[in-house]
């Protein structure tokens, strides 16, 4: 741009000490950023209880073999065996007897690290049982293999809701939205902008309502009542409505008119139109609103804490909510555990179509 | 173009087999709805649900009114989504505002009938009533029946089941008592007096002339309690004889105490233990104004509120603009890299992210504070001292929000064309003017109706308030009304309707409710002017 190229040397040296200070300010922001992912990997793999540590790898203890002949004598053996004071949560130990696993609880301040009986091997007095938790990998393994908290079922049951929501949101918004996008009618704005407003109103406190309502309707159709899969699906969906029949009628409105008229014009019904032309058009968009609506289902929490009651009923976040909200038995490491794989479905699903989601997040705004 | 909606032409001329199988399904669909609907109705109109029964028929009419009256082509697409919306979202929303005007609460959870209902189980051994020696018998299945000796008519004898009681035949009076009688087994003595316990509290006999077990010797005639007396909408305690009168509205006693509302009260001033549902006009509303305990609180947390959400929108939107900006110079090496592991906080579950970072942040434990801690430093109170409590929230959103605004950025960067850059630097502009004069003003206007939405999204961020410590620490000056000092208006809304030591009190949780929906309806409007929505809505019509 300049002719002087004196200056211009100058520049390229200004900006080559700029490049390194933006990079340097973006490897702070990566740290800033992942900090907490590593100390949840961390915490994940460290076999106490802890929610810290002074290395991001934790020291493993040393496999050791005790031998007891009762549970509480490997309470004993086990304060003995491995010396490690804990300071933070209760522990709990998950020991099986003859295929029966029992729990028992260490006191606060035990020496006493998670203790499993190596699977397969028989009971008997002065066998060598028991070995204490030698694995990096022994809070994956007490999240899968604990009765009391059905971690599986708490997954399929997420899996299940979030996936029937999506495609029941999906599929009726986008008919509301071809309507509002296609047809023009007396009231249709004012419908919108009502959809609009009743969209904002928080929820929260209407779970009074929600609540009693689905309870009346449970005592008559169970199969939608308080504490099903259901009902809980029925209170999504319907909360679902608004926001996207607003996003979806974006994108119908970004489809070419002249497409529909000149099928309409053929003989094509409505009908036809929308599901053999429009629907197949915009589905790069509607797989961005069933992404984002599977998303926010599979995380959603206070709903789900309220609505459902029985462990088994229990979404993934509510289960894992209660790993770390009890007061007197906090699961760090098992938390860390559960979130990791509960954080894995959305981290893959955003970091593969981040940017099909940046056009959906942006849809209508920056367009405008 | 536009299409008409009503009686679409075009589809009548294509009659075929294609239209009969459509409109039959239309058809099979709208009798299995409206089968269903009825059973609904009728069902909650049995229970008493009025409220349901008639939100359930709305819909229902809603529905059949449009499928069957031509002329509404358009609306049919939209019916599903309406309906859901209502059963969903306008119901539950109709009901808040209905619960902000009762006293619907702990203590006042059922309806005036359901409450005289109840009252009118209890019973009472009347002076002068009939007496009966007793004793007890059981069945297989565990349950009691008593034997009846009628001493005053020489000994005649009843024996009353649970729901029944009918003279004894075929033995004689003054005999002795049979072991085994109608399947029930006799007690000895024993076992009678560790039984009675349990008997005591059972009521003998058909429900008209309910017996009871009154004493070790007595049985007798129960009667009912409460009476409720339409003429004067009073309770008369039959055994005192004293007359509860309900209490409803507003308003303060002599001593200037609030008045209890939707309770039965006497003359002497007692209660009957259980009230009931009672409209309480705006008094929620007016506990805002005038309540000192209410008051001082409601002020600072609407303050925090306000101030919570414009400080998480202007921290999210300034560091993600900035990582916008920096991933913007081409000449940055891994470029996609560092984007990618950028976006990570925004993929991570918010409810995961808080609770992580509540842990790193603990004052004794966390890592953030041992690090603190190593270089000699006393590690902040994050979850004590009130400052240091709001920092870490925000700290926390912060973390939590700015991907999301590093992507809407990045687009909107991308999208400002190159050209006026280069007719910016033509004019010998610096960077500070590019950006102030050019990139910052090309930005907001693309982003400026996300800000308003994230804004409206933190005035009711519930989530990380709740996860992060519940609202705490606890504002110490709010005496019996539970408040923290992080808490901002829904999740103290949410406190008052369903926790703290002091009871659910619903009326006033829904009288907040509606308050903060016309606040965000309010903004959501301005966003709605602001965007081009309206007018492309506008003039397509």
């Amino acid at each position: 741009m300049s002719d002087n190229p004196k200056p211009k040397r100058r520049r390229r040296a200004g900006s080559d000490l700029a490049l390194a200070l933006q990079v340097i300010i973006l490897i702070a922001a990566v740290i800033f950023a992942l900090f907490p992912v590593v100390w949840v990997l961390s915490a994940a793999l460290n076999p106490s209880q802890s929610m810290s540590s002074q290395s991001v790898i934790p020291p493993l203890p040393e496999t050791r073999i005790v031998t007891a002949d009762a549970p509480g004598a490997l309470l004993r053996i086990a304060a003995r065996e491995g010396a490690r004071v804990e300071r933070s949560a209760e522990l709990i130990l998950l020991v099986e007897i003859e295929g029966e696993e029992k729990e028992l609880r260490a006191p606060k301040n035990g020496y006493v690290q998670n203790i499993r009986i190596s699977e397969g091997e028989g009971f008997a007095a002065g066998d060598p049982l028991y070995d204490i938790a030698s694995s990096y990998l022994i809070n994956f393994d007490t999240l899968f293999n604990t009765p009391r908290k059905p971690f599986v079922r708490w997954l399929w049951n997420s899996s299940v809701i979030a996936t029937v929501t999506t495609i029941l949101v999906v599929f009726i918004t986008s008919l509301s939205a071809y309507s509002f996008s296609r047809f023009r009618f007396s009231g249709r704005r004012s419908l919108m902008l009502l959809i609009l407003l009743v969209q904002v109103f928080p929820n929260l406190l209407a779970m009074v309502a929600i609540f009693l309502m689905l309870q009346q309707i449970g005592r008559h159709v169970p199969f939608f009542g308080l504490n099903t899969t259901g009902g809980l699906i029925l209170v999504y969906v319907g909360g679902a409505m608004g926001i996207n029949i607003w996003l979806m009628k974006g994108f119908f409105d970004s489809v070419p008119r002249d497409i529909d008229e000149s099928a309409l014009v053929d003989g094509a019904t409505h009908w036809q139109t929308f599901w053999r032309l429009i629907f197949p058009l915009v589905r790069p968009v509607l797989v961005v609103v069933g992404i984002l609506s599977f998303v926010g289902v599979f995380n959603e929490f206070v709903l789900a804490r309220v609505l459902l009651r029985d462990k088994d009923s229990w979404t993934l976040m509510v289960g894992l909510w209660g790993y770390i909200s009890d007061n007197f038995a906090r699961d760090w490491g098992i938390f860390a555990a559960g979130a990791i794989i509960g954080a894995i479905p959305t981290l893959i699903i955003y970091l593969t179509l981040q940017d099909q989601i940046v056009g959906g997040l942006t849809q209508g705004a920056v367009k405008g | 173009m536009t299409f008409a909606s009503s009686g679409d032409t075009r589809r009548n001329t294509a009659f075929g087999l294609g239209l009969i199988l459509r409109l039959g399904a239309v058809y099979l669909g709208l009798i299995v709805v409206d089968a269903l609907a009825l059973f609904l109705i009728y069902a909650f109109v049995l229970d008493g649900v009025w409220e349901l029964a008639i939100t359930v028929a709305l819909i229902t009419l809603m529905i059949n009114v449009i499928y069957l009256r031509r002329g509404l082509y358009a609306q049919r697409w939209i019916a599903p989504a309406l309906a859901l919306m209502c059963l969903m979202v306008v119901f539950p929303m109709v009901y808040t505002v209905y619960v902000s005007f009762t006293n619907y609460g702990d203590g006042n959870l059922l309806t005036k009938q359901q409450v005289i209902n109840l009252l009118a189980q209890d019973t009472y051994l009347p002076e002068g009533g009939e007496v009966f020696g007793w004793d007890l018998y059981q069945n297989d299945a565990g349950d009691y029946a008593l034997w009846l000796t009628d001493e005053a008519e020489g000994d005649a004898y009843f024996f009353a089941t649970l729901g029944a009681m009918a003279p004894v035949t075929g033995v004689a009076a003054g005999a002795d008592l049979p072991e085994r009688y109608q399947g029930y087994r006799r007690l000895s003595r024993g076992e009678s007096l560790r039984a009675s316990g349990a008997a005591q509290d059972l009521v003998f006999g058909a429900d008209s002339s309910p017996i009871g077990i009154a004493s070790r010797r007595q049985a007798g005639e129960f009667a009912q309690r409460y009476v409720y007396q339409p003429d004067e909408d009073a309770v008369l305690d039959r055994e005192s004889g004293a007359l509860f009168c309900a209490t409803y509205g507003v308003g303060k006693d002599e001593s200037g105490a609030q008045q209890k509302t939707g309770q039965f009260v006497s003359d002497a001033g007692d209660t009957l233990r259980t009230g009931f549902i009672a409209g309480v006009g705006f008094q929620n509303y007016l506990r805002f104004l005038t309540s000192p305990a209410i008051g001082g609180p409601l002020a600072r947390i609407f303050l925090w509120t306000v101030g919570f959400a414009l400080a998480s929108v202007v921290s999210t939107f300034t560091l993600g603009l900035l990582f916008a900006l920096l991933l913007q110079n081409s000449r940055i090496p891994f470029r996609k890299a560092f984007r990618t592991l950028l976006i990570v906080p925004y993929a991570i579950p918010a409810l995961i992210s808080v609770a992580i970072w509540k842990g790193m942040l603990n004052p004794n434990l966390g890592v953030i504070s041992n690090a603190i801690a190593a270089f000699g430093l006393e590690p902040p109170p994050f979850f004590i001292d009130p400052g240091w409590a709001k920092f870490g929230i925000l700290l926390i959103n912060l973390w939590l929000g700015y991907p999301y605004f590093m992507l809407v950025c990045s687009g909107a960067l991308a999208a400002i064309p190159a050209d006026m850059y280069e007719a910016a630097e033509v004019d010998g502009a610096n960077w500070r003017q590019k950006f102030f004069g050019l990139t910052l003003p090309m930005l907001l206007v693309a982003v400026g109706p996300l800000l308003i939405a994230s804004f409206t999204y933190n005035f009711n961020n519930f989530v990380i308030v709740e996860a992060y410590d519940e609202g705490g620490p606890p504002m110490v000056e709010a005496g019996t009304i539970p408040a923290g000092h992080t808490d901002i208006l829904i999740s103290w809304a949410f406190r008052l309707a369903f926790g703290g030591g002091r009871g659910a009190d619903f009326g006033l949780a829904s009288a907040i409710t509606i308050v903060i929906f016309l606040l965000v309806a309010a903004v959501t409007l301005m966003q709605f002017r602001l965007t081009k929505g309206w007018e492309e809505t506008s003039q397509n019509v």
